[in-house]
């Protein structure tokens, strides 16, 4: 690992709570689509070193609201503040490369800014997939692509990661595997996340703030709260609340990208996995 | 050598050394109609050219961007698909640039020179515009290369990571402007599009990366234009179609080595 990022590491909070330097805001932030709003009165802010997560049915709003928030999309209702000189790292819903655009994994890697090898080689190491550096990215498996673009969006060490499903395409244990990532990135890099997840059973209990959204917020608060407000089960039902508390909890094995299951050791914030009775897969 | 076969050579790589690279982005981001488009309009920018009295050159150049433009408005107000616009403004450019041409009865235009290309007439002031032309596209794209790589990947990517991809996917269209109308007089505007996107998938099978595959393109893009005058001189064929087909064969001489190479790296891997 560089200096640099050490640095950024020091300087931030081990588990930074959700008051502090506001990285990202909106405010009755309003999208309107070809038959009426697509989102309105949309509140959110994501502060420094914050994982928020967005979710929501399908057509709820949610890519459109990070679309409007990086400026992706025209907003046409609402304030967007951004702090100054944010640096983002950005993992898209759908990204496919096609077979006649050579690119390697390492090219790759500096797709979007220039890189040195260390921090390349680094990124993929976190991730898992440096025995991959030198292959073209059209050959990578779903959960390592998906791997691949999470790590070339952090490589610069930016401020705010954000991620739009970043599991998608993924087998149910590698998404875990991935969420334990990208919670881990977090906690080594002090990065603030913002992420969409489409699969409400595994918002992970990492995420400070989860934000429910039905074309407007519904509830937003820890994970904890927002699968208890009634709003919540109005929408999902109240066997997503219990769904989401069954994933409320660390696990006592990691999955490796080989296959290999390792223990995590005991440094770690988790004694023992308190809910016994669900499947490790 | 003749003089008019050098300036034929010197113009026909001239031409080569920018369409390669410039016809990978083309490969990459499936515009390869979208390029014919642009090409078709240019008879119509020589057409109006002539009329007005203003530089051919520029006249394609301006004629060439204004389709693109056109395109860019159509593909945000209509539900038609993009190929069927394409379609619509491809033939129906071309079609007037015909009548138009046509139509100047006191004009006396060699459309076959326009549609085919006339390499072998290309004078001294020509190759100074192809050259001129082809320095300045090069140092454009070469400028423009991260952002609009990033945005050939995913243009959402590119832009949320502040790169401005679609600043340099129009800077990319005035490239191609640039290159449809200094190529015009080598291969024609029917076969334009060839000398951007078959030295490209040429080089695909060799190249390891988007650099080496514009390079590669480049050299290949030369080779078609060497192999299809001196062939075209031999043989008294027309001289653009002979260095398109001469990049044809060329192209098909890459399967059989491109496949023999990859049945070589399963072997040793």
């Amino acid at each position: 690992m560089d200096e640099a990022r050490q640095d950024i590491v020091a300087a931030t909070p081990a588990r930074p709570g959700v008051s502090g330097d506001v990285l990202l805001s909106a405010r009755g932030l309003g999208v309107r689509g070809p038959s009426g709003w697509l989102i309105e009165g949309v509140d959110i802010h994501v502060c420094k070193g914050e994982i928020v997560t967005l979710i929501g049915p399908n057509g709820s709003g949610k890519s459109t609201t990070v679309r409007a928030l990086l400026g992706l999309i025209q907003a046409d209702a609402g304030v967007i503040e951004r702090a100054p000189k944010l640096s983002i790292g950005y993992v898209p819903q759908k990204l496919s490369i096609d077979w006649t655009l050579p690119l390697s994994v390492r090219r790759f890697m500096n797709l979007s800014a220039r890189h040195p090898k260390d921090a390349i080689d680094a990124a993929l190491e976190e991730v898992g997939i440096i025995e991959h550096a030198g292959a073209d990215v059209q050959g990578l498996s779903g959960g390592e692509f998906q791997r691949l673009l999470l790590a070339r969006a952090m490589v610069g060490a930016p401020d705010l990661l954000v991620l739009d499903e970043p599991v998608q395409g993924v087998d149910p244990s590698g998404q875990i595997a991935l969420y334990e990532l990208i919670a881990s990135l977090r906690r080594r890099h002090g990065c603030a996340i913002l992420m969409i997840s489409h699969d409400l059973h595994i918002v992970m209990a990492e995420t400070d703030t989860v934000v429910c959204l039905n074309g407007h917020v519904c509830c937003s608060g820890t994970p904890q709260s927002v699968s208890e407000s009634p709003e919540y089960r109005m929408l999902f039902g109240p066997r997503a609340a219990e769904a989401l508390a069954v994933y409320h909890h660390h696990h006592d094995h990691k999955h490796l990208p080989d296959g290999r299951v390792v223990a995590t050791d005991g440094s770690d914030a988790h004694a023992a996995c308190t809910h016994p009775d669900h499947d490790h897969g | 050598m003749d003089d008019f076969l050098i300036r034929a050579l010197l113009a026909g790589i001239g031409v080569a050394v920018v369409a390669g690279p410039l016809g990978c982005f083309i490969v990459w981001r499936r515009m390869a109609y979208f390029g014919d488009t642009m090409a078709h309009s240019a008879l119509l920018g020589a057409a109006l050219a002539v009329l007005l009295d203003i530089n051919v050159t520029a006249g394609v150049f301006m004629i060439a961007m204004m389709g693109a433009g056109a395109l860019i408005l159509l593909q945000r107000r209509q539900p038609l698909s993009t190929d069927a616009l394409l379609g619509i403004l491809s033939h129906s450019m071309l079609a007037l640039g015909i009548v138009i041409v046509a139509g100047m009865t006191w004009l006396r235009i060699d459309i076959m020179a326009f549609l085919f290309g006339d390499i072998l007439a290309v004078t001294g002031v020509d190759l100074i515009v192809i050259w001129a032309g082809a320095v300045a596209v090069l140092i454009g794209l070469v400028l423009v290369w991260r952002p609009l790589l990033a945005g050939t990947v995913n243009m959402e990517l590119a832009a949320a990571e502040g790169l401005h991809p679609e600043r340099a996917r129009i800077v990319f269209m005035l490239l191609l402007a640039a290159v449809i109308a200094i190529a015009m007089k080598v291969v024609g505007i029917l076969l334009i599009t060839s000398l951007l996107i078959i030295p490209a998938a040429t080089a695909r099978r060799f190249a390891s990366g988007p650099e080496m595959m514009a390079v590669l393109a480049a050299v290949i893009g030369v080779m078609a234009v060497i192999g299809g005058l001196m062939g075209s001189f031999t043989w008294d064929t027309p001289s653009g179609p002979s260095i398109v087909v001469c990049a044809a064969v060329l192209f098909t001489l890459s399967l059989l080595g491109g496949a023999r190479r990859r049945g070589a790296l399963r072997g040793t891997g």
